[in-house]
């Protein structure tokens, strides 16, 4: 995995060395390896990349050119079945200089065109300049594991594997989009191809982008289908089918030329793919977790089991409220867009950790909740569908207590309160978004906090119009659990997990994350299973526990499901003292601060400051008010953010 | 307004509306249906009501019925006075 920028010439301007150097100075963190720069002959293109070297030590530089140096790349990921691929071409008579999956997209792009990305398994973000037909050629994986980001500006268009890499072309001012801003205030991301600054955007997740003669075209080349497949399949098929899927992703995600490593949460997920990386590399894993000096938060003890039960060799980080506090700002920078939750800091700092043990590649089990159902969000919509069937009943919503067992506050509510939040109306129902509104209407109260001037700009009364443009023209037809599926795995999935989450805080310590249940074909499968294999009642993730019922042990599979949590607004004030760990975060809220950036309401939020300093923020939506004031507010200033805009 | 009432919805517009008057609940406003407490919210006026009223909210009267509106509040508070 690597860092790749570059840019284009629309007005005729030269592209200029230094400016493609600077680019990828920005983002050298990805790849420390090595750098490398190609200026096309007439100036009108450049690409740049920064190497971290995983396939091909040797030889696998970039940017990489074909054998007549007509095509050149620039290419962040990885193609795990580049193997094949090569055999593939080979039998069809070509020859090839090296030995990485590189060359091998060089040359499937040079036999099958833009249907290339059809045959690629793998996470791939890169861009190809043909010279023959003058024309870029941009793709970007299907689950939106690695990231591309581009300005289309009437002198340029600039690319880079981060906004900050685009944002250092002078053609590019970095101003708030305040309808983005609007959208990661409910949905916790924005929409692709929004992102924070107004000005760049990203290529969505499963898109490929051509631009050709100043004009730009962009079509998705794969889709999510959560219908459920016509031919049915027993219980017993279904969890050995995904065992064998899941095993051969495991094993292609193991192909690398250096040590290959893997998270362990104490979870199912994590455990699953540790014990298939061990059956497939034959060889003793290392693991690495995460535990939390806060009883709520930590794991340990189950991490302690798997790893004993599978003997890998373990290591583990132990995070403290004062260590988020601390990692935050430079968080935010990688992150590149308000954060909700602190979430991803524990994750920063375990990357720099598999960095000093000197490994550069490592296995997690994301994407297995998205497509196997295994969050507590689907389990509270099917709740609630099933109360709003007869919404007199005084025992159905009873069926809350079951949601959320690690959410200390939850468990504390009364029926009749748990009841009222959760409450379905009639237009719940017929929404779309069924099951992600109390999530987003929780997440929403944050928005309280905007300035009057921003909401004044910000364009739509109605948030969920743009989302509601851009659902697949059969998501109607789809399972409640597959809608509720769809709106995780293209949403919160890319926009956050695996970016603010994973390809960010992986990234930032030159670690590249490897995901087997992202692998297309379990998509594909796990999509495509009936509900009742997924959720049977209120049992999540249930066909992967019986798939690994010979993999884990037991108690990892009846355990009950916690998600990956950390302190919120805690982990930044000290209320023994009544006041903030570091001076940056009574900086950053000041009302003169506040003013300065133009976002939010300083009496507002000296108030949910104050209130924070009392240690009276236990709830839900005012530490993701905290949070995410505070992370928009180190961005603005750390990007400069001198004026906003809505678009 | 008069006192009791008054002091509740000062606790309201600080805490749960961080100073925004122009939200501030009518006396018989729901804070359900407004929005203005979550459902974790109603444990911080648990908390200020036991703080500042010196009484214990028994477990079976966390209901909307007691916590929902001003006027609701008020009106606990007055008959858990009267008991004590």
């Amino acid at each position: 995995m690597c860092g790749i920028a570059g840019i284009v010439s629309v007005a005729g301007d030269p592209v200029r060395r230094e400016q493609l150097e600077r680019m990828i100075a920005t983002i050298r963190y990805r790849g420390p390896d090595e750098t490398g720069v190609h200026l096309g002959s007439n100036g009108s293109v450049g690409l740049a990349h920064a190497r971290l070297s995983i396939i091909d030590l040797a030889s696998g530089r970039q940017p990489m050119a074909n054998a007549d140096r007509s095509i050149w790349i620039t290419f962040n990921g990885e193609i795990f079945n580049y193997v094949e691929l090569r055999a593939q071409l080979m039998r069809q008579g070509r020859k090839f200089a090296t030995q990485s999956d590189t060359e091998v997209v060089l040359q499937m792009y040079e036999v099958y065109g833009e249907d290339c990305v059809d045959r690629f398994n793998g996470d791939w973000a890169f861009a190809i300049w043909d010279s023959r037909q003058r024309k870029l050629f941009a793709s970007r994986d299907r689950a939106g594991v690695r990231p591309f980001f581009y300005a289309d500006t009437p002198k340029a268009f600039v690319f880079a594997s981060e906004a900050k890499a685009v944002l250092c072309h002078p053609a590019v001012a970095a101003t708030v989009d305040l309808d983005a801003l609007d959208q990661i205030f409910t949905f916790w991301c924005p929409l692709p191809p929004r992102t924070f600054f107004s000005n760049v955007r990203q290529l969505p997740p499963a898109h490929s982008l051509v631009l050709h003669d100043g004009r730009m075209r962009i079509w998705r080349y794969w889709q999510l289908d959560f219908a459920t497949a016509e031919k049915l399949v027993s219980e017993v098929d279904a969890a050995a089918r995904l065992e064998e899927i899941l095993t051969d992703a495991t094993r292609l995600r193991l192909r690398s030329d250096v040590p290959v490593g893997a998270y362990l949460s104490g979870g199912l997920d994590s455990s699953v793919v540790t014990a298939l990386a061990q059956r497939c590399s034959g060889g003793r894993v290392r693991t690495f977790s995460v535990a939390f000096e806060d009883a709520e938060f930590d794991e340990s003890s189950y991490q302690q089991e798997v790893a004993g039960s599978l003997s890998t060799e373990h290591e583990t980080l132990r995070c403290s409220k004062a260590d988020i506090c601390r990692a935050f700002p430079d968080l935010v920078r990688h992150a590149e867009q308000p954060l909700l939750r602190t979430a991803p800091v524990p994750l920063y700092l375990l990357s720099a950790l598999v960095r000093r043990a000197s490994y550069k590649v490592v296995l997690t089990g994301e994407g297995a909740d998205e497509f196997l159902g295994g969050y507590d969000i689907f389990k509270e919509a099917k709740i609630r569908r099933f109360w709003g069937r007869q919404p007199a009943s005084n025992w159905r919503p009873l069926l809350l207590r079951r949601l959320y067992p690690y959410l200390p506050h939850f468990r504390a509510q009364s029926d009749a309160y748990r009841s009222s939040f959760f409450r379905v109306s009639t237009d719940d129902l017929a929404s779309p978004f069924f099951s992600h509104l109390p999530r987003w209407e929780l997440t929403s109260r944050a928005k309280a906090f905007l300035s009057d001037d921003v909401r004044a700009q910000q364009a739509r009364g109605d948030t969920y119009h743009e989302l509601a443009t851009c659902l697949p023209s059969s998501f109607a037809s789809w399972s409640e659990l597959g809608r509720a599926q769809y709106l995780e795995a293209s949403m919160l999935l890319p926009g956050y997990i695996l970016s603010s989450q994973g390809d960010r805080v992986a990234m930032a310590h030159s670690i590249e994350g490897r995901f087997p249940f992202l692998d297309h074909r379990v998509i594909e499968f796990a999509s495509r299973l009936p509900a009742s294999l997924k959720m049977k009642v209120l049992n999540e993730k249930y066909i992967l526990k019986r798939a690994a019922t010979h993999l884990v042990p037991e108690t990892v599979c009846r355990r009950p499901k916690q998600p990956y949590r950390a302190p919120d607004a805690a982990s930044f004030i000290d209320v023994q003292r009544g006041q903030a760990r570091a001076e940056y975060v009574a900086e950053a809220l000041s009302p003169e601060s506040v003013r300065r950036t133009g976002l939010f309401d300083p009496l507002a939020v000296r108030m949910l400051y104050q209130k924070a300093l009392r240690g009276r923020l236990i709830g839900a939506a005012d530490n993701m008010a905290f949070v995410g004031i505070l992370s928009t507010q180190l961005l603005a200033r750390q990007f400069n953010c001198v004026s906003t805009g809505a678009v | 307004m008069q006192g009791i009432e008054q002091i509740i919805r000062s606790f309201i517009v600080e805490n749960f509306l961080f100073g925004d008057e122009g939200r501030a609940p009518a006396a018989d406003d729901s804070f359900l249906e407004l929005g203005i407490i979550d459902s974790t919210g109603v444990l911080e006026l648990v908390t200020f009501l036991e703080q500042s009223f010196g009484f214990k909210v028994r477990d079976a009267e966390l209901l909307p019925e007691n916590l929902d509106t001003i006027d609701a509040v008020a009106a606990y508070i007055r008959r858990k006075n009267a008991d004590a």
